[in-house]
């Protein structure tokens, strides 16, 4: 198990290192850098002046030392202004050591953010604390719906009762969160009136039924549907195995059968699915965020990616990946130490 | 004020619009069930209600898509500026012709925009799954095949994609800016070479013994595939026949990048799977080249799986392209795709709603469809 763990870890930080290295290159492009650079200068900047910027602000260094400065293993160094000679720092709104420090993610500094003019991690925190509680909501709701579902269809394979919860799983998992946003706002906030459209009101006033429902039922929805069909596949393969039909020819009856003995095996697989499910809510939550104008992780991505960021996009590109690789590592751990014929091996 | 012709005038317009959409599926139909007997999968597929229900629904689509032009009484772009924000139903004065699901924020027919705006779906998604599923193949293969270094080292690039979410890759993929950049027809040269390099692999192993029959159909793809090729990836057709807008080849690029790895995924897992069949020891003992295996061997054997994979794949597609143009990604912003129909439909969804809904339902039928319909091949290749 132990070494199991290493060699898991291991490759996480490879992937890791290497996506790090991917979301840096992708957002340090030629057209990114100058964009910021005439956004820095004043917009009526020449040719000359920009270049001059990029220099200055050590943005023209080595692919390598830049990404080694921004992970905080490569020191950076004070921008110094030519003419006075006086330390100045990158933007005014953030101050920078006056000295050669290593001041990276490895440190703690996410860098300084354009759009919010303010230090990322005075914006990453709030952001992820709104998010992760949409997120919490949406995980209490949608898995014991979908499991609920996926064991009431797979009890009994073929029967009406898992017909129809199958149709029904398989239309919501072609509903993606932008459709479904769309069409619960629609009937529940414009026609019936009874839940609020926008979850604005959630970030500044706290979050209350009227309205927090229909981000987290739009969030829900997609992955409800995936779970249960595969909750549904897992508890149909275990009712028809040998030990379920001793426990009914040994008198047990349905309900027993189900709930001691068919139950806990069925809930495997789901569990890997359930953990897999973050990478896709990630993205989710970015859709969900924009509809209902809630505040979080998904609304710092969009305003990074418009406003060309690129301190907060490479903040949120690093966090997402992190927690898309973490939930990777908990599901296969999971999945090892749920499943002993795995954990032998 | 306008005219409206009421809830029936609406649903019998509508239904009279699509006029030759019925035509066309009620031949599809008339034909599926004479010719049951003799078309083996599809036959056994027409003969379940899901299945019949996701091919209904899908060929509506396919053909609404082909017939756009005379299913849809306005163009995409067609601004009637009596017509903003109009009611459903409304009718234009000047044609007579009502806007059956109203007008959008630039007076513009939603029910036209939205029959177009399949023609957008329906080329694009099919042929980014088409490439990936030649990328994932090809590269799946001999990741499964072979095993050990080239295993581990494609899986853990495919992995790397995997770990991305799919609005983070678009947002740093799918950007203005990054069309000035070589990136995207780097990626278009990588992506499209796949295809030329599938059939060539295909034809090599396949026809090594017929020299003649070899040569033709090696030198028909290369001629034709690269200058298809050329057309796509450095747009220098000699004779301007192929031509793809930057920002369409980069949103292709893009989705086909998203869904490669997936592919990738479930070919390895099927070839691993059948390697260990008894043909294939018969195929060795042979003499066989490793190639031939794979291709003549393993890909047709698993191609029920494939094909399932498939169906959900387009619909996974459509589902990422109208992710893109929700957020205003890759697509101009005039353009009727769903997507962005629905990102613009949303700004006044509170006071009208059409311009929104509509868009949104269209897509999801057509993914429902789809996944109806690889729901029943499963259920019937299970049977088999």
């Amino acid at each position: 198990m132990l070494k199991f763990l290493a060699r898991r870890l291991g490759i996480m930080v490879l992937t890791m290192f290497c996506l790090s290295l991917v979301v840096f290159f992708f957002v340090n492009l030629e057209p990114n850098l100058k964009r910021l650079a005439i956004f820095q200068t004043q917009q009526r900047a020449s040719e000359q002046d920009i270049e001059n910027w990029l220099t200055r602000n050590g943005y023209r260094d080595n692919f390598f030392v830049r990404y080694g400065r921004w992970i905080g293993v490569v020191k950076q160094q004070p921008v110094v202004d030519p003419e006075t000679g006086a330390v100045v720092p990158r933007f005014r709104f953030c101050d920078e050591p006056a000295v050669p420090a290593y001041n990276g993610i490895l440190q703690g500094n996410f860098g300084c953010s354009t759009a919010f003019k303010t230090k990322v991690s005075n914006r990453l925190p709030q952001g992820l604390r709104a998010t992760g509680l949409l997120m919490f909501w949406v995980m209490l709701t949608m898995v014991p719906t979908a499991l609920v579902i996926g064991v009431l269809a797979g009890m009994r394979e073929g029967s009406r009762l898992d017909r129809g919860l199958s149709i029904l799983s398989i239309t919501s998992t072609a509903t993606p969160e932008y459709v479904s946003g769309i069409i619960f706002s629609v009937v529940f906030a414009t026609w019936l009136k009874v839940l609020n459209g926008s979850a604005a009101t959630a970030t500044s006033e706290g979050i209350t039924f009227y309205n927090f429902t229909l981000p987290v039922m739009t969030l829900a929805i997609y992955g409800v549907g995936y779970i249960a069909r595969m909750t549904r596949a897992s508890m149909a393969e275990v009712m028809s195995s040998q030990y379920i039909r001793t426990a009914r020819l040994k008198g047990l009856s349905f309900r027993q059968v189900v709930m001691k003995h068919a139950l806990r095996n069925a809930l495997i697989a789901p569990f890997t699915v359930i953990m897999l499910q973050f990478p896709w809510l990630l993205s989710g939550v970015v859709v969900v965020e924009a509809i209902f104008r809630y505040q979080g992780f998904g609304f710092l991505l969009v305003s990074a990616a418009s406003n060309n960021d690129i301190d907060l996009l490479l903040a949120c590109g690093l966090v997402s990946v992190a927690v898309v690789l973490l939930t990777q590592l908990i599901s296969d751990i999971g999945y090892a130490w749920l499943n002993p014929r795995i954990r032998m091996s | 004020m306008l005219q409206n012709v009421g809830f029936m005038g609406i649903f019998l317009g509508i239904l009279g619009r699509f006029w030759p959409v019925w035509l066309a599926l009620v031949v599809l139909l008339t034909l599926s069930f004479v010719f049951r007997r003799r078309l083996g999968l599809y036959g056994h597929l027409i003969s379940s209600g899901v299945g019949i229900a996701g091919v209904i629904i899908v060929g509506f689509w396919l053909f609404t898509a082909l017939f756009a032009g005379i299913v849809a009484p306005f163009g995409p772009l067609e601004q009637i500026v009596v017509m903003k924000h109009a009611l459903p139903g409304s009718i234009e004065p000047a044609t007579g012709i009502p806007y059956y699901l109203g007008g959008d924020k630039l007076a513009r027919d939603v029910f036209s925009r939205m029959i177009y705006g399949s023609r957008i779906v329906l080329a694009i998604a099919p042929a980014a799954t088409a490439i990936s599923l030649m990328v994932g193949s090809l590269l799946g293969l001999p990741a499964g095949y072979f095993g050990g270094r080239i295993d581990a080292l494609l899986s853990f690039v495919a992995n790397l994609v995997l770990a991305f979410p799919v609005i983070l890759l678009f947002y740093l993929l799918v950007t203005p800016g990054i069309m000035d950049t070589p990136v995207p027809y780097a990626m278009a040269g990588f992506f499209f070479i796949f295809p030329i390099l599938f059939l060539c692999a295909l034809f090599y192993t396949g026809y090594s013994k017929q020299k003649v029959k070899l040569i033709t159909l090696l030198g028909l793809t290369l001629i034709i595939g690269g200058y298809i090729y050329m057309g796509l990836v450095f747009d220098r057709d000699p004779l301007n026949i192929i031509h793809i807008e930057p920002n369409e080849l980069n949103i292709f690029v893009a989705v086909a990048f998203a869904s490669s790895p997936g592919v990738f995924r479930i070919v390895r897992g099927l070839t691993l799977d059948i390697k260990t069949r008894e043909y294939i020891n018969a195929a060795l003992t042979r003499g066989e080249h490793p190639w031939y295996i794979m291709l003549w061997e393993i890909l047709p054997n698993a191609r029920g799986p494939l094909i399932v994979d498939t169906c959900l794949r387009i619909g996974y597609t459509t589902i990422l392209l109208g992710t893109l143009g929700f957020f205003g990604l890759g697509m101009s912003s005039e353009s009727p795709d769903w997507g962005t129909a629905i990102k613009d439909g949303s700004q006044f969804l509170r006071l009208y709603a059409w311009p929104a809904l509509v868009p949104a339902i269209a897509l999801m039928s057509f993914v429902l469809g789809l996944n109806l319909l690889a729901d029943s091949l499963r259920e019937q290749s299970l049977r088999d």
